[in-house]
């Protein structure tokens, strides 16, 4: 690749409206919806707040799935950049329906519940819902809840929007195209959905994708290799997963980034894997992909990772940029750092393991060496004997950032604390161990007398900050008290109620 | 052949019927235009704000020159800059739209560019050099009443001799109760275009719940005169009080840009623009001191309110008077003294939200209600019943109006059956004793709400109406459509009035060259004004119809009847387009104006006494809630709503008013905090830092009702009663099921310190106080 080339590079090819795309001659990021808006002229996608968390710009991708089967999926259009849909398909509220045509179930459902008042936030609900439609046959409540967590409604109470998720299943076979028919297991794949697949599977690349326009360089290489190369010749390129923080700082900070190396193309990268012991997720991983085998082997992580973010977050950001961008209160690195986890970086053709809790130094600075990249995460697998929680503290259950977060990994032999890992966030500049809490407990009896010791020595581990999530005072009792909690559910208090989380669902 | 008129089925879309939103079938395509979805004209501008880094300074320096040579600038504006008037407050003129040489909150406008695209705008205003000779800002409530800084007179309501009734009292409690702001968090933020017309006229689209008061302030701004301006909206994707007195400021950027370059200009806030820039709800900090005997029963109360009202008067006045207006709901207390101080703050002027002062009000009485209930060792709810106003007996407001509707006793009565109240506050007292973590509260309260601007000459509305020659009809009226269904309302009374199918009316656009002068759609007046200014409109071209048909056809004009799409004249019969067809041939005019004024209100504002208010609208609602007492996290496990519509209009648009009040009225008390640091800066102003209840907080049991008998005493719109801002208050039993519960901590015995919002925070430290109390006591006793 020659650094003095300037040609614009290559095009962005997707599909759109049943047909494919091509895009050139366009800031790379510019965000997806600021195209549809602007570009397109698709006004039916809605900014609420550019920064994925009102959910009035959700919009649904297609793309194949390791099986090369069509997979439909929700994100937040304002904080996606455009090369990103290269290879994929872009479905909005506008191709639920013909102008003035029948409604699509999902809509129909949505008027004849009284969905929508002001209406603003409704196309984002649809496209949240019609992700449900195509991927759940009957949801219950829950699942309701999850799949509608990213959209904020202002207007209705969202009583009426859950009465239309129910609804939307009864419109019987009325159905225009595949886009009507609701998600069967098993479910022949039509024609239409064929054709679609063959479309998308002519889009693919086997090497690397580039662009050069509006002064920004933006490189999508599709294995190791491309990727070492870029990452050797532009040490200081912003690299890009899920972009979900990446896209704000465009959309918020208005920062201009030069050259950009987008990693969710990378093969290597976006496998899910168990060997050796350990559980491995690759850097490319979307956090809905990486749930699924974390909690099939630490199930007390479900909550965790049920109320991380909201699905369209979940469907674009990975758990490897959550590790790498290394927020102090980011929701997965101190469940990760109490379980062990180890990250592998990579430089070149040089690789580097390193204990997760290692790589973080202080408030935004890790590890990481320039040209490095996060490339996977390693989970060891459970012991027997070993009990693991985890908190997330938040005024708001669903799609809230935690002003505390806590876990813990503990092994019991005899009643007796023989090993233990008790993680934060929230509470210092990063993630962090309670490690004069853990030698409190270390070698004791598992006991009340012991936990309310450990819980005074947190104060040497953690002096918190006050800001407009909670007090320094409220982060404190409560890293106290979840250490309290943990001792309550694994201790003979087991049948006790601890958590409201469940309650009324 | 005529049929007989009495036996024909009711027209589509009349009053009464479940019908959908009108533009419901645009909202999910995605089909229906907001101001930002409007085809933008050739050559564009986007318009972006300059704001002020700090709370409170005098602009030393003010430096443009990097702002206008940034990419895609084309012009850049200041306070000296603005040929007309500088200021877009809506009662006194202390609001400007770019601060001039003095800066008073942080976020303040101090100057805007238009540059081709809305990204350089953007980019550009970051360019500024702003050099502050910084003040002393004034940033909470008891700061500014010590410094006596308040933007409007302190105001005092007074009702017999309070100090002599607490006097006397059996009882006397004293205390202090702090009450959070809330952002409107409307989805669509604030917005507007402005087109420059032929001969220095101009256009707006404003995304405004007050499009008349847009039109004369840009006229103002731009030195022109009303005739010169017209401002349409065709609907909002949410208001919510935001934009009732805000969306001047930013029409005025856009048309004072407009008039400068000969342009279209955008003006669109980007989400945390939007909520540094515009005000917010009111936050309280509430002293009362009460004297009750031992029942509960009230006989004297004094209340101080103080307010944050920011930096101006904007319409702090109205919202402050509406707070003393309800801190009697539902109640009746004996000899009052209600002080009210609204603070002058350096942070953004805080302005109309839902409710408008009212749930402030609310909020204390139900606060004092509740401490007496606990103070005595009574259940709540026994205590708001003995001091219910009453019929026929004390039934006096503390400003004179007689209480003449009271529904309260009923809807409460049945309420608490079909909610089970006596029997789940027993079964929660048991889960309590037997749950040392979890803990279990209940409440019921009750809200009675004011109806009526309490300025009485916004009590005014009008309507036009044209009806073609194919029977069609063109409906306008000086509402906005905000996402209330205020439309489809005053469709459906115009349906009903000409006795036609609503889907041949047309619902247009708000438009100040269509109905003039007309009031801010607010105080949940939008369907009782319009709807008798539409039906007005209807019934005046009703009676030109009867009349012409009578007369042409020579019949008595009891002979003729519309009914269901049909005009039966004697025993012809004839469609209502044909009639309408015949009418314009016959050079009868097809075109009306409405007009309303609310009857039997009037106020004198300077002895806070009068009828403010034609009628209220009243509701109860019981709340669930479970709560961690080792994080302060809670749950709402159930809701049972039943209010009073009287005869609702539509019962499915105001199912959604009740429901969306309530989690409205629910994250106000729970989830919702703005937060400023101590430079004065707002932290809380984007969704990521600032949390509305999302789906999961609804309760998966919910049980609401509109109450079957309503029937408004008054004569209202088909005796319909307002819905759009009662709602919201009945989410004031959620607070007081999370203090019950906390209550629950200590076996009852002593009440908790909560205030409100309940964060969990908020609730963790009420349940740690709460426990210190108990061992100090433990300590003393033993």
């Amino acid at each position: 690749m020659d650094n003095a080339n300037t040609s614009p590079g290559d095009e962005i090819r997707f599909v759109v409206d049943d047909a494919i795309m091509t895009v050139r001659d366009i800031d790379p990021t510019r965000t997806i919806l600021q195209y549809l808006r602007e570009d397109l002229r698709y006004t039916g996608t809605k900014e609420g707040c550019a920064e994925g968390d009102c959910g009035a710009c959700t919009i649904v991708l297609g793309e194949l799935d390791d099986n090369e089967q069509l997979r439909l999926r929700a994100v937040n259009s304002c904080i996606q950049f455009l090369p990103t849909l290269d290879g994929r398909q872009l479905i909005t509220v506008e191709n639920l329906s013909p102008p003035g045509g029948p409604l699509h179930p999902v809509q129909q459902a949505m008027v004849d519940c009284h969905g929508s008042q002001c209406g603003f936030c409704t196309p984002g609900f649809v496209m949240s819902l019609f992700a449900l439609y195509k991927s759940n046959s009957a949801p219950t409540r829950r699942d309701i809840d999850d799949a509608l967590a990213g959209n904020l409604c202002r207007c209705t109470g969202y009583r009426p929007i859950i009465d239309a998720a129910r609804k939307m299943y009864t419109y019987g076979t009325r159905a225009q195209s595949w886009l009507d028919h609701p998600f069967q297991r098993d479910a022949r794949v039509s024609h239409e959905e064929q054709r679609l697949v063959e479309m998308l599977k002519s889009l693919q690349r086997n090497k690397l994708f580039q662009m050069d326009t509006a002064g920004v360089r933006f490189f999508a290489p599709t294995n190791l290799t491309e990727l070492a190369r870029l990452t050797a010749q532009h040490p200081d390129a912003q690299i890009l997963a899920g972009g979900t923080d990446v896209g704000l700082w465009v959309t918020k900070q208005l920062t201009e980034l030069n050259t950009i190396i987008y990693i969710g193309k990378v093969c290597e990268l976006s496998r899910v894997a168990v060997a050796d012991g350990y559980i491995e997720i690759g850097a490319g991983v979307t956090l809905t992909d990486a749930m699924p085998i974390l909690v099939k082997h630490y199930q007390e992580l479900e909550e965790l990772f049920v109320r991380f973010a909201s699905p369209p977050i979940r469907n674009a950001a990975t758990l490897g940029g959550n590790i790498a961008n290394g927020s102090p209160i980011g929701d997965s690195m101190p469940a990760l750092i109490s379980l062990g986890a180890t990250i592998v970086l990579r430089n070149q053709d040089k690789s580097r393991e390193i204990a997760l809790e290692d790589f973080y130094i202080d408030y935004q600075k890790n590890d990481r060496q320039p040209g490095e990249v996060v490339v996977k995460v390693r989970i060891p697998l459970p012991r027997p004997e070993q009990h693991v929680r985890s908190y997330k503290i938040t005024k708001r259950f669903d799609q809230d950032i935690s002003s505390v977060c806590g876990a813990f990994s503990m092994t019991l032999e005899d009643d007796t604390v023989a090993q233990i890992k008790i993680c934060y966030g929230g509470v210092a500049a990063i993630p962090q161990r309670a490690i004069a809490c853990e030698q409190a407990l270390l070698g004791k009896r598992w006991s009340e007398s012991t936990v309310r010791e450990a819980m005074r020595t947190l104060q040497r581990d953690f002096q918190p900050i006050t800001d407009m999530r909670a007090s320094s005072r409220y982060r404190s009792t409560v890293a106290r008290n979840l250490l309290y909690k943990f001792f309550l559910e694994t201790s003979g208090f087991a049948r006790l109620e601890t958590r409201v989380y469940c309650h009324g669902r | 052949m005529a049929a007989d008129p009495g036996s024909i089925s009711a027209v589509k879309g009349g009053v009464g019927e479940r019908l959908p939103h009108d533009s419901a079938h645009l909202h999910v395509c995605g089909r229906a235009f907001y101001t930002d979805d409007i085809p933008e004209p050739r050559g564009m501008l986007h318009a972006a704000i300059g704001q002020s880094k700090v709370a409170h300074a005098r602009i030393a320096r003010l430096d443009l020159n990097s702002v206008l040579t940034a990419p895609g600038v084309v012009a850049a504006m200041i306070a000296e800059d603005i040929p007309g008037k500088n200021n877009y407050g809506p009662v006194l003129e202390d609001d400007p739209i770019f601060a001039p040489g003095l800066v008073q909150y942080v976020g303040q406008p101090v100057f805007a560019v238009a540059a081709e695209s809305y990204l350089q705008a953007r980019r550009a205003v970051r360019r500024a050099e702003i050099d502050y000779e910084e003040l002393t800002p004034i940033l909470d409530i008891d700061t500014a009443v010590k410094a006596n800084s308040f933007v409007l007179p302190s105001a005092n309501m007074q009702q017999g001799n309070s100090k002599q009734a607490l006097a006397k009292a059996k009882h006397r409690l004293q205390g202090r109760v702090h009450l959070g702001g809330q952002d409107q968090f409307y989805l669509e933020g604030h917005i507007a275009l402005a087109l420059p017309q032929e001969d220095g006229d101009m256009l707006v689209y404003s995304s405004t719940q007050h499009p008349g008061e847009v039109q004369h302030l840009v006229a103002l701004a731009l030195n022109k005169e009303s005739k010169d301006v017209v401002v349409e909206c065709r609907r909002m994707g949410g208001a919510f009080g935001g934009k009732e007195s805000q969306p001047a400021l930013f029409a005025a950027i856009a048309a004072l840009f407009a008039q400068k370059t000969g342009r279209a200009v955008k003006l669109r806030l980007d989400r945390d623009d939007d909520m540094i820039i515009t005000g917010k709800r009111h936050d309280y900090v509430i002293d009362y001191d009460v004297g009750f005997d031992e029942r509960g029963q009230i006989q004297g109360i004094e209340f101080i309110f103080a307010s944050r009202c920011g930096m101006s008067a904007d319409l702090s006045g109205a919202v402050n008077d509406r707070t003393m207006f309800h801190c009697d709901n539902a109640y009746y207390l004996g000899d009052v003294n209600i002080v009210s101080h609204r603070c002058k703050t350096n942070t953004v002027s805080n302005t109309a939200f839902r409710g408008f002062g009212g749930p402030q009000g609310m909020f204390a009485i139900e606060h004092v209600v509740d401490e007496i209930a606990r103070f005595l060792g009574k259940d709540p709810l026994d205590v708001r019943k003995v001091n219910f106003y009453g019929v026929g007996e004390r039934d006096v407001t503390p400003y004179q109006q007689k209480v003449e509707d009271n529904i309260i006793h009923d809807i409460v009565a049945r309420l608490e059956k079909s909610a089970d109240y006596a029997q789940r506050r027993g079964q929660i007292r048991q889960f309590n004793a037997n749950s040392r973590f979890l803990k279990k509260g209940i409440a019921l309260t009750p809200v009675k709400f004011g109806i009526s601007f309490t300025a009485t000459h916004l009590n005014q509305a009008g309507a036009l109406l044209n009806v073609y020659t194919d029977g069609t009809v063109h409906l306008n009226h000086g509402g906005t459509e905000m996402g209330q269904g205020l439309f489809t309302k005053v469709a459906q009374v115009v349906a009903e009035e000409l006795q036609i199918d609503v889907d041949r009316i047309k619902i247009t656009a708000s438009d100040t060259s269509k109905v003039p002068n007309a009031s801010a759609t607010a105080a949940s007046s939008g369907s009782d004004l319009n709807g008798k200014a539409a039906q007005a409109a209807a019934r005046a071209i009703k009676d030109r119809l009867l009349g012409f048909a009578a007369g042409h056809f020579d019949v008595a004009l009891e002979q003729v009847i519309m009914r269901n799409n049909m005009v039966y004249v004697g025993d012809k019969s004839m469609s209502f387009a044909e009639l309408t067809k015949l009418a314009h041939f016959n050079r009868v005019s097809l075109s009306a104006t409405g007009f309303y004024r609310t009857p039997e209100i009037h106020y004198d504002r300077k002895t806070f006494s009068g009828r403010p208010f034609f009628y209220y609208a009243y509701g109860a609602a019981v709340a669930e809630v479970i709560i961690d007492t080792l994080t302060g996290e809670y749950r709402l496990l159930r809701a049972d709503i039943l209010h009073d519509c009287g005869q609702s209009l539509n019962p499915a648009i105001d199912l959604g008013q009740i429901e969306g009040g309530f989690v409205q009225g629910m994250g106000w008390l729970t989830s919702e905090t703005l937060w400023w640091n101590e430079a004065g800066e707002l932290k809380t102003h984007a969704p990521s830092t600032y949390k509305i209840p999302v789906c999961s907080d609804f309760p998966v049991d919910f049980r609401v009702k509109i109450l079957e008998s309503g029937k408004n005493r008054e004569d209202s719109i088909y005796r319909s009663k307002a819905v759009g801002e009662p709602p919201l208050m009945l989410a004031i039993s959620v607070f007081h099921a999370i203090k019950d519960a906390i209550a629950g901590v200590v076996g009852y015995k002593w009440s908790p310190k909560l205030n409100a919002p309940a964060t969990p925070e908020e609730v963790l430290t009420a349940v740690e106080e709460i426990r210190t109390r108990r061992v100090d006591q433990r300590r003393q006793a033993g």
